[in-house]
């Protein structure tokens, strides 16, 4: 099973690699999305009670969660377009590869490419928002399960709305309100790690934590009965 | 056949009515307003069964995905998708019950109540298993697929009910319905209602579990018919092959 996940993810960060969608249009994508939430939200809004913070660094959290969100949208979508053409999935199956194994893989290979672009974009978030940082390890934490979390949900759902003549308009619909807790207590704990104080972030970071467990449990029993075709 | 009643929902049908007819005489004439909520009390009689069918709904569509799973019986796979349709169009019903009733008892019609928040995710969920159910595929494969997604919708619920609830705690106001008193005639007049509402939502099941049946007929005679005029075709094609 782990060497089939390897298989995969190796298969799919090679295609990353030579066709650069993620770097060269979900990221730039994820920036863009950045930068319309400063231009909605204006930068001279200021919070009253938080230490003259502006509304968007107080928001910042929320908006940088967001964009991540929308950005895995694009890349869970493209992780299973690039399957549903010339039979692909049926070739996997052939191929003896274990349903359980083709999702950790597809889970992980997404998961990477997520975690890069966030480095970019909460760098990005950084600068155009102006946010304070507290505590840097439970942002990181943060980051990497709340990242989990939403790769695993998300390739659940992903593969169920795969298919040639599908997808698109499904993934957004299926996947968002299931990572709508993630959502939350990501920015939670996002919260917590930049304006302090720290007890509760780390409540919610173990609700992500559990969270990317559960969806890795259901991933791995669900792949196969979602992959069988007719 | 031409007609999805039966002797059966006929009379749930009729008990339907009589039992709404008059759950309705016992909700705004016969039981009385609350201390402290007043007539807006009224809504409960409402609300309550609604959600309670709903949450059924969901509760047969988990289950009939469980047992499409294991034996692929299409009669559970059709029950499933029509009891969710129940579901969505109940919770449909709660959200906007609930929000009517937000406006006496809140003050505004939407507040970040961890039920009315995560009711409205569920809602949205749900219309997504329906999407499934829509997909343009092969049939068994939507339907391996929705049983999936209708099972791990459950799961699902938990997860967003606890975290909304965590997310709201540290400011949490009163809740819709809870904390009431109710006295005898009230629980009666909501036991009345809720009766009346599963009697509905019974008779609204079983046509649209109807309907989808035929509906799957249909599509397996078309099928057959398609299958037999190629069929005549190939044959006419050799025969003409023979001739020449």
């Amino acid at each position: 099973m782990f060497r089939d996940a390897w298989l995969m993810a190796s298969k799919d960060l090679r295609i990353e690699w030579a066709t650069r969608v993620g770097m060269g249009q979900i990221l730039p994508f994820g920036g863009l999305v950045l930068i319309l939430f400063g231009l909605a939200i204006s930068p001279d809004l200021a919070v009253a009670g938080s230490d003259g913070r502006s509304l968007l660094a107080q928001a910042a959290p929320g908006l940088f969660w967001i964009t991540v969100l929308l950005a895995s949208l694009l890349a869970l979508g493209r992780s299973f377009a690039v399957e549903s053409a010339d039979g692909n999935l049926d070739a996997l199956k052939m191929a003896g590869l274990d349903p359980a194994g083709i999702f950790l893989g597809k889970s992980a290979a997404v998961a990477i490419q997520l975690l890069a672009l966030q480095v970019v974009l909460g760098l990005g978030a950084f600068v155009l928002y102006g946010p304070p940082l507290t505590d840097l390890v439970l942002l990181l934490v943060v980051v990497i399960l709340a990242t989990l979390g939403i790769t695993a949900a998300g390739t659940v759902y992903a593969a169920v709305a795969s298919g040639l003549r599908v997808r698109d308009t499904m993934v957004p619909l299926l996947v968002l309100p299931v990572v709508a807790p993630v959502l939350l207590a990501a920015t939670k704990a996002t919260e917590a790690a930049v304006f302090g104080p720290l007890e509760n972030g780390w409540s919610w970071a173990m609700l992500l934590g559990v969270f990317a467990l559960l969806y890795a449990g259901v991933g791995m029993l669900a792949f196969g009965p979602i992959m069988e075709e007719s | 056949m031409t007609s999805t009643s039966s002797k059966a929902t006929y009379v749930i049908g009729w008990a339907a009515i009589v039992a709404l007819a008059s759950s309705l005489l016992f909700a705004l004439v016969l039981s009385p307003p609350e201390v402290s909520m007043g007539d807006s009390v009224r809504l409960l009689y409402l609300h309550l069964p609604t959600i309670a069918v709903s949450y059924l709904g969901y509760g047969i569509t988990f289950l009939g995905s469980v047992i499409y799973l294991r034996n692929q019986s299409v009669f559970w796979d059709l029950l499933a998708g029509a009891a969710a349709e129940i579901g969505v169009l109940f919770t449909a019903f709660v959200l906007i019950t609930g929000s009517i009733w937000g406006k006496p008892t809140w003050g505004t019609y939407w507040e970040w109540d961890p039920r009315l928040t995560a009711t409205t995710v569920m809602f949205i969920m749900y219309l997504g298993y329906l999407a499934i159910r829509r997909m343009d595929l092969p049939q068994e494969v939507r339907s391996r697929r929705a049983a999936v997604i209708g099972i791990i919708a459950i799961a699902n619920l938990i997860i967003v009910r606890y975290s909304v609830q965590w997310w709201r705690g540290l400011h949490q106001g009163q809740t819709l319905g809870v904390d009431t008193q109710l006295d005898g005639l009230m629980l009666f007049s909501l036991f009345l209602s809720v009766v009346a509402f599963l009697f509905l939502g019974a008779w609204l099941l079983i046509h649209r579990f109807r309907v989808a049946w035929l509906e799957r007929q249909v599509e397996d005679m078309r099928l057959a018919r398609a299958l037999n005029e190629r069929r005549g075709e190939a044959g006419d094609a050799t025969l003409g092959g023979a001739v020449s």
